[in-house]
């Protein structure tokens, strides 16, 4: 019988955190598999090929950047990142090279379950299935056919910057996307250092479609790292 | 008489010196009363005793001239190798001080106190040699022969004709611990001397017609002798004023001294310094500097310096006084210092300025009251008073000159004149000639002009004309009146002339002593003060100048040397090292390793030396001693300054220490309860749930993990605190700024903040208009985080919070303002120190480190934060950055849209 659970990889050196991890995800349903070292991680991604990793940076025989680098070479599965507090640079090193999603030690299983679940649709998504044309979250409702963004049902309208600004958190709703990564997307692959160009546009964005701009319900910012889109 | 008890002064200078004494070695002098008297012979016998006692002792230097009996001696005892010098081709042998000190006996044996050191040696006289041996806490034994003493050098030369020009001054035979006489009587010295058991036989027949006559040696042993029994008397003296015996004691006598620039003056201070030591006396010698002897010729100059050097190294106190009448300075001098007895030579004043002006002496006694006055003579047979030196009379000749010149001008004048003019009206022309001369050239040549006024006013316009005959006799009346009447008007003047010109020395000096000490005082750090004292040392002394300070280990390193490249040879350096260690001068023109080019000065306050200053002389080679004087005022200037900028900085490091004490047990406490109260509930909390969980109701169960999942989040915000605040202490954080929109940060803060926050109204005002400010979001939003965090903790929950930003000049205001009870006064600074917790917050967690990484963070961004309380109740918190500049141009919205 094929199990249709996702298999979750867990790659962590402290036998405190993956015991915590095995215990909270078995119970939510996932089978797990553990590694201790980047090394082990690489043999049971080959050998178990399993639906989602669960990295930490600090392992003890290899810098966690480089292991998603060294993954990312041949394979897409998605990668959630966990690190400790105060380390935004790693983080957005991680993010950038391919990483889907970071956790910041210590974490609630909650948030752990919610960042899996939208690194696994992320994953199916991306597996072919078309795309959601219309998004919707809380109030929100953007429609991606006819580039419409509403708030409580009332027509919102958009520069065409602030609109691909929103269109790409859209695709990636749920998941963090890198001041970097907003900044090349939609300005352009020249850009680089300008990451107030995306703060200022993401500040107009919420005074259109948030109730509180300074108390943001959907556009999430994630300190030191990027934005995220809340998804509900 | 008085009874008296020991001094407590006194007392407390004894122990002082004794302790002093204690960690020195001790010195034992064999003294004799003329060489062959077997002091070498004795003196290695008691070393032989002392090594048969098993104590560690080598013969450092010994003399045996060729006697066979000592040289006997020196066998069986350890030798030191002698340094080996050459001097001008000559081959020379030295006492090798640095391999003594090296090898650190218990004993040494060094002959010959008196000795003078090779050139090239270390100090010029071998005493020195073995008062460094004593201070590095060895033991020392030598010999000494009576005609060595300096006081007694002029007596000596007396009884028997010949002038010993090795001498030491007394002081070293008083700071010796024993003295041992080695006595022979004259008979038998000189039978010893005719068995050539003295000198070579050659050496001897000599020796015997001249030092060696029965008459020299009879007065040389009775002086070995008083000295001897001098000393004895004294230390019986001590003893009775240690044991406090009940015996009368004469009040404390002190000698007066007045010396001139005479060759005469030494023989005053060596009668000075016996009396003195008679009476067990303190004794001061004076200098009087009247206007006149401001220009003393070089040479005199000299002569005075070295009197008082003598004198001091004789133990007396030097003063040098300024004034114009010398009688009056020394006696109100005297009266001051309580002086008992007056000491002064007999004046070799002409006659007729004595009955003119009454002799120095004479004013002298007349004015004494209860001071005795002692009288000295200069011996006949003793050096002859020195001639004027010729550089002296050649650099005057520019000024006679100029008296000549004066008087034809006023000749001419007066030929000019005279038709119109009775002759009297004449006499005055020259008068003014004259004073025009006393005021430019002084008194010898003002003498002259007056003389040739005189002769001029004669020749050219006293009839007969053009001779030097004069027909009317009271025309002699008239010459010897313009004769006086000129003397005395280019006396006065030239006295006018003078003190004009020492009071404009003394300006100077004083000026430059009051630069240097203001500048000085108003530098705060030490290596200020030394680079101000030292410009100004290197103005005023027209040479190079440099200062050196001490390290931690008490090594020297320049710490000055603006225009001194010889601050930089080691040599020089060693030479500043051993002023510093010694606390004495050293160095040119003194007595320990005078062929340095530069004299260093230690610079001594009370807690001994705290560096030292070296000067190189410039233009003339040599310092004078008005220069030497001025030099030692700057380096007491200069040493005050540098150790008031030294304790100054250690009350600021004992006070940096006591605030880091505190800090540390602050951070123990609060580490101590703010780790172990979470984890005490943790623990708690698990332990049950493991020991009775099926037991549990579902809500007790629910309420043990609640309180497990809150103390770890507590616990979690505590280790971020403390990290935060040492990688800010530790400079670990580097601030990356960027240009950023408050309203995001703020709101950062606040999303994170949401559990904690759920129940409050959180009102935040930012206005649409607020630029974009530099700042580095992470450390801003933490920030703010413990800012909203403690408006949360210590106001009523529910209460509102409001955070509000505004522009105010070049800054950004960003302010959380809540309506809990408010600071009390004076919390409203407190607040932001470390570990500071609020009286009544006792109960709450927390280490009080939130408002402190605050401003931490605030200063890393160049900014600061304030606490006030709020109007309409509560208090506020605000944040002010700085915006730096106008935000940077966002591109306009076509082109990347295109």
């Amino acid at each position: 019988m094929v199990s249709t659970e996702p298999l979750v990889l867990i790659v962590d050196d402290e036998l405190p955190i993956r015991r915590f991890l095995r215990v909270s995800l078995a119970g939510e349903g996932y089978r797990v598999v553990e590694a201790a070292t980047a090394g082990e991680a690489l043999d049971q991604i080959a050998a178990q090929r399993p639906d989602v990793v669960v990295l930490d940076l600090g392992l003890p025989d290899r810098d966690g950047v480089e292991v998603i680098r060294e993954i990312r070479e041949w394979s897409s599965i998605p990668i959630v990142v966990l690190s400790v507090r105060d380390r935004e640079s790693d983080k957005v090193a991680a993010l950038e090279t391919g990483a889907d999603d970071y956790l910041t030690k210590p974490f609630g299983v909650g948030e752990l379950m919610a960042r899996l679940r939208v690194a696994l649709r992320h994953a199916s998504l991306a597996g072919g299935t078309a795309d959601e044309p219309v998004f919707t979250t809380g109030e929100l409702r953007v429609d991606l056919a006819r580039r419409q963004v509403f708030v409580s049902e009332r027509e919102v309208r958009l520069t065409p910057i602030e609109y691909k600004l929103l269109a790409l958190l859209v695709k990636n709703a749920g998941k963090v996307l890198t001041h970097r990564q907003l900044l090349r997307q939609v300005w352009g692959p020249e850009y680089g250092d300008e990451n107030h160009y995306v703060r200022v546009y993401v500040a107009q964005l919420r005074r259109k479609i948030e109730a509180d701009p300074a108390r943001p319900r959907y556009l999430r910012t994630e300190s030191g790292v990027g934005y995220r889109l809340v998804t509900e | 008489m008085e009874h008296r008890r020991p001094d407590p002064d006194e007392l407390l200078a004894r122990v002082q010196a004794e302790e002093a004494r204690r960690s020195q070695g001790k010195l034992k002098v064999f003294f004799g009363a003329a060489p062959g008297v077997g002091k070498t012979y004795t003196m290695l016998e008691a070393a032989r005793a002392r090594k048969a006692e098993g104590i560690d002792i080598i013969v450092g230097w010994v003399e045996t001239h060729g006697r066979q009996e000592t040289e006997a001696l020196l066998e069986g005892l350890e030798g030191l190798p002698r340094r080996q010098l050459s001097y001008r081709g000559t081959r020379l042998e030295e006492f090798d001080l640095d391999l003594a000190l090296e090898r650190r006996p218990t004993l040494i044996v060094v002959d010959e106190l008196a000795h003078t050191n090779a050139p090239g040696s270390r100090h010029t006289k071998r005493y020195r040699d073995v008062e460094e041996l004593l201070a590095a806490g060895i033991d020392v034994y030598t010999t000494l022969n009576v005609q060595h003493l300096e006081t007694l050098n002029d007596v000596v030369a007396q009884v028997t004709g010949v002038t010993v020009r090795e001498t030491i001054p007394d002081a070293v035979l008083d700071r010796a611990d024993e003295i041992e006489l080695v006595d022979l009587p004259a008979e038998e010295l000189r039978k010893r001397l005719a068995e050539g058991k003295v000198y070579m036989p050659e050496v001897a027949g000599r020796a015997a017609e001249n030092f060696f006559r029965e008459g020299n040696l009879i007065a040389l042993r009775e002086l070995a002798l008083r000295r001897t029994a001098e000393r004895v008397d004294a230390q019986m003296q001590r003893y009775r004023r240690e044991h406090a015996v009940r015996e009368t004691w004469p009040t404390a006598e002190r000698v007066l001294v007045c010396v001139g620039p005479s060759p005469y003056a030494v023989r005053l201070i060596r009668a000075a310094r016996r009396m003195a030591a008679r009476l067990q006396a303190e004794w001061l010698v004076v200098y009087v500097e009247t206007p006149a002897q401001l220009h003393l010729a070089e040479a005199d100059r000299e002569q005075l310096e070295s009197t008082l050097r003598l004198a001091e190294q004789l133990g007396a106190e030097t003063v040098t006084l300024t004034g114009s009448n010398e009688v009056e300075e020394v006696l109100a001098y005297a009266r001051r210092r309580n002086v008992t007895k007056l000491v002064v030579g007999k004046p070799a004043e002409s006659r007729w300025r004595e009955l003119l002006h009454g002799s120095f002496v004479d004013r002298l006694v007349r004015g004494s009251g209860e001071i005795d006055v002692y009288v000295i003579t200069g011996a006949a047979g003793d050096e002859e008073p020195r001639q004027p030196t010729a550089s002296k009379v050649r650099s005057r000749w520019p000024a006679y000159g100029f008296a000549v010149l004066i008087v034809g001008l006023c000749t001419l004048l007066a030929a000019l004149l005279g038709p119109r003019l009775t002759l009297a009206n004449l006499v005055m022309v020259y008068l003014v000639g004259v004073v025009v001369v006393a005021l430019r050239s002084g008194r010898g040549p003002a003498a002259l002009s007056s003389v040739l006024s005189v002769a001029a006013f004669d020749f050219f316009f006293v009839p007969p004309r053009l001779t030097f005959a004069v027909a009317d006799t009271q025309y002699v009346l008239t010459f010897v009146v313009m004769l006086a009447v000129a003397l005395v008007i280019s006396g006065l003047t030239a006295r006018v002339r003078d003190q004009v010109e020492a009071a404009r020395a003394r300006e100077r000096r004083t000026a430059a002593l009051y630069a240097v000490s203001r500048a000085c005082a108003s530098a705060a750090e030490t290596y200020e003060v030394v680079r101000v004292a030292g410009r100004h040392l290197a103005e005023v002394f027209e040479c190079q100048v440099a200062i050196f300070l001490p390290h931690r280990d008490g090594k020297l390193t320049a710490a000055f040397f603006g225009n001194a490249p010889f601050a930089s040879d080691p040599k020089e350096a060693s030479v500043a090292q051993w002023a510093f260690d010694h606390g004495e001068k050293a160095g040119f023109g003194t007595a320990t390793l005078p062929g340095s080019g530069a004299i260093y000065v230690p610079l001594k306050v009370a807690r001994g030396p705290v560096g030292v200053v070296g000067v190189k002389p410039g233009g003339q080679g040599h310092l004078d001693s008005e220069q030497l004087h001025l030099l030692d005022a700057f380096a007491n200037q200069i040493a005050l300054a540098v150790e008031r900028t030294n304790l100054a900085a250690e009350a600021q490091a004992a006070e940096l220490q006591v605030e880091s004490e505190r800090m540390r047990s602050a951070l123990l406490a609060s580490v101590s309860h703010d780790l172990r109260t979470p984890l005490a509930a943790i623990a708690g909390s698990s332990s049950t749930l493991l020991r009775g969980g099926e037991n549990l109701s579902d809500e007790a169960r629910r309420e043990l993990l609640e309180s497990i999942n809150e103390q770890a989040g507590r616990l979690n915000r505590f280790i971020a605190n403390l990290l935060d605040m040492t990688r800010l202490d530790a400079g670990a954080i580097t601030v990356r700024k960027e240009w950023q929109p408050v309203e995001e940060v703020v709101g950062a803060a606040i999303g994170q903040l949401e559990e904690r926050l759920a129940g409050r109204e959180v009102r935040a005002r930012i206005p649409e208009s607020l630029p974009l400010v530099p700042l580095d979001t992470t450390l801003i939003g933490q920030a703010l985080v413990n800012l909203l965090e403690n408006a949360v903790k210590y106001t009523p929950a529910g209460s509102p919070i409001d955070v509000a930003a505004r522009v105010e000049g070049d800054s950004v205001v960003i302010e959380v303002a809540d309506r809990g009870p408010g600071l009390a006064a004076g919390e409203e600074v407190r607040v932001f120190d470390r570990f500071h917790r609020l009286p009544s917050e006792t109960g709450q967690p927390g280490a009080g480190l939130g408002l402190a990484i605050c401003k931490a963070i605030a200063a890393a961004h160049g900014g600061n934060i304030t606490a006030a309380n709020r109007p309409g109740g509560g208090s506020v918190f605000s944040l002010r950055l700085p915006l730096g500049g106008p935000a940077p141009e966002l591109q306009p919205e076509g082109r990347a849209d295109s």
